[in-house]
């Protein structure tokens, strides 16, 4: 991989004294799509945050964009606006409409006066067919509709990297599918993506690189087909049968849903 | 019993002219309890450690001590130390002091409300501790905080009272001046009464409309 866009190296983090993360190494390149998969609690959600810094690393390097995030004297502002970052819900703020969601941002953190800032919005809002939304308000849209907003911002910040944490798991099943696809049509773009999901329709279709972790550690990784038709170790191979059962679940009860 | 309420009735413009400076009072000292909190706020939630404590001992120290102290303090206390004020500031200046320390405290428990995630959003994007607080904290604590808020000036307004203590010509004190030369307590101090309780109950009345004023648009789909 030349020129990587993150590079991840043993990396540790603690909450008190639980070790969440027990050294990690992961590399994205420039345009690569890598999907983080997981049981709960093996550090997926932490190791994103550790990499703009929202979860302070207690070891490890992470150097973003040619950056050292863990620099003692890296200005973490402006790393983290090189990023857009995607959480798994409230990431809208409700008390402004969807169109100052996106405007705010580029105005106060990259300085864009306010009438190029609504153009730039409206025509990412146009893209991605949300326009009508633009002057309501997030708690006046679905839950798939606040994600889909949410990446459309992150996305007009021009990052460098987009890092998605579990945007599809707190919503109901049948708005998953929505944000799955402008997912989907992210990634075609050719932006350089860190997810974590646990949706296999979106590792099959977009990613180039599936990582796995357990107990703080990437313990597989590689291309979506070799990893998911033929994973290595039990624990992988337990996890991907887990996820499948769930998976399966899911689609029962959207179905029930929808009749 | 007619003729006492047509006293009552009869009092009630002069005691009008004691009511506006009861609102000067209440108002200015709410505004500058509301200046103040805003500073105060985000020291209390996000400063570190030594200057947190300064603004938690602030809004303890005003929050446990009884207001007519701190009003005699502030008034015949502060001229030993050089500071000399009228009456009129010492009292708006007291209440305000003292309700700051209560709009901060309602303030507080408002940003607790706001999810986590909010603040790691508005990090994520870029965002200075200060523009978090400016462009995403304070705007959603306020209006969450509005009938708290309005509580506090119907508060205000009553305990304003305290500054006819220092001979602030306000309702109750031109009250006690229509009582020297009338007599009729009973009658006097029921009309002052009636008007602390209509103006509260109008500002009471205002806040429900401010709350929906304010509320978050789609917020009542949320919490039905």
């Amino acid at each position: 991989m030349t020129d990587p866009v993150l590079i991840v190296e043993g990396l540790r983090a603690s909450y008190g004294k639980h070790e969440v993360l027990r050294g990690v190494n992961l590399r994205v390149g420039r345009g690569e799509k890598v999907v983080v998969m997981g049981p709960s609690g093996s550090g997926k959600s932490t190791l994103l945050k550790c990499i703009v810094r929202l979860v302070k690393p207690t070891a490890g390097r992470v150097v973003l964009d040619g950056d050292d995030v863990t620099g003692d004297h890296v200005d973490i502002r402006k790393v983290r606006a090189k990023t857009g970052f995607v959480f798994q819900q409230y990431n809208l703020f409700p008390h402004m409409t969807v169109l100052r969601n996106l405007t705010l941002p580029l105005e106060v953190v990259k300085k864009v006066p306010k009438k190029e800032a609504e153009r730039r919005a409206m025509e990412i809002l146009r893209e991605f067919g949300l326009e009508e939304f633009a002057h309501r308000y997030p708690l006046q849209l679905s839950g798939g509709q606040q994600q889909r907003v949410a990446i459309a911002r992150a996305l007009l910040m021009d990052p460098v990297l987009l890092l998605l944490d579990e945007p599809t798991s707190a919503l109901d099943p049948e708005l998953r599918l929505e944000v799955l696809e402008m997912l989907i049509e992210v990634a075609k773009q050719g932006r350089s993506m860190l997810i974590v999901t646990h949706e296999l329709d979106f590792a099959k279709a977009a990613a180039d690189r599936i990582a796995l972790m357990d107990g703080g550690v990437i313990i597989e990784e590689g291309e979506p087909g070799e990893i998911l038709s033929n994973p290595k170790s039990e624990r992988a191979r337990k996890f991907l049968v887990e996820i499948e059962v769930g998976i399966k679940n899911l689609s029962a009860s959207a179905r029930s849903a929808s009749t | 019993m007619s003729e006492a309420l047509s006293f009552i009735l009869s009092v009630i413009p002069d005691l009008a002219r004691g009511l506006w400076t009861t609102l000067q009072i209440s108002l200015s000292s709410f505004a500058l309890g509301m200046a103040l909190a805003v500073v105060l706020l985000p020291l209390r939630v996000f400063a570190p450690l030594p200057v947190s404590a300064i603004a938690r001992g602030y809004v303890e120290l005003f929050r446990g001590t009884p207001l007519l102290v701190q009003l005699l303090l502030i008034y015949f206390g502060l001229p030993s130390l050089g500071i000399k004020l009228d009456a009129y500031t010492a009292c708006v200046l007291a209440i305000g002091l003292n309700s700051a320390a209560y709009q901060c405290e309602i303030l507080r428990s408002a940003v607790k409300g706001i999810p986590e995630i909010q603040f790691l959003a508005a990090e994520s994007l870029g965002f200075s501790t200060a523009q978090t607080y400016r462009y995403v904290v304070l705007p959603q604590a306020l209006r969450v905080a509005v009938p708290a808020l309005v509580n506090e000036l119907v508060t205000l307004i009553k305990e304003s009272s305290l500054a006819s203590v220092l001979g602030v010509v306000e309702l109750t004190r031109r009250g006690e001046y229509l009582v020297a030369y009338t007599f009729r307590a009973l009658e006097v101090y029921t009309a002052v009464a009636l008007i602390y309780l209509v103006v509260c109950s109008l500002a009471s009345q205002a806040a429900r409309h401010l709350e929906a004023k304010f509320r978050i648009p789609g917020y009542e789909r949320v919490s039905a």
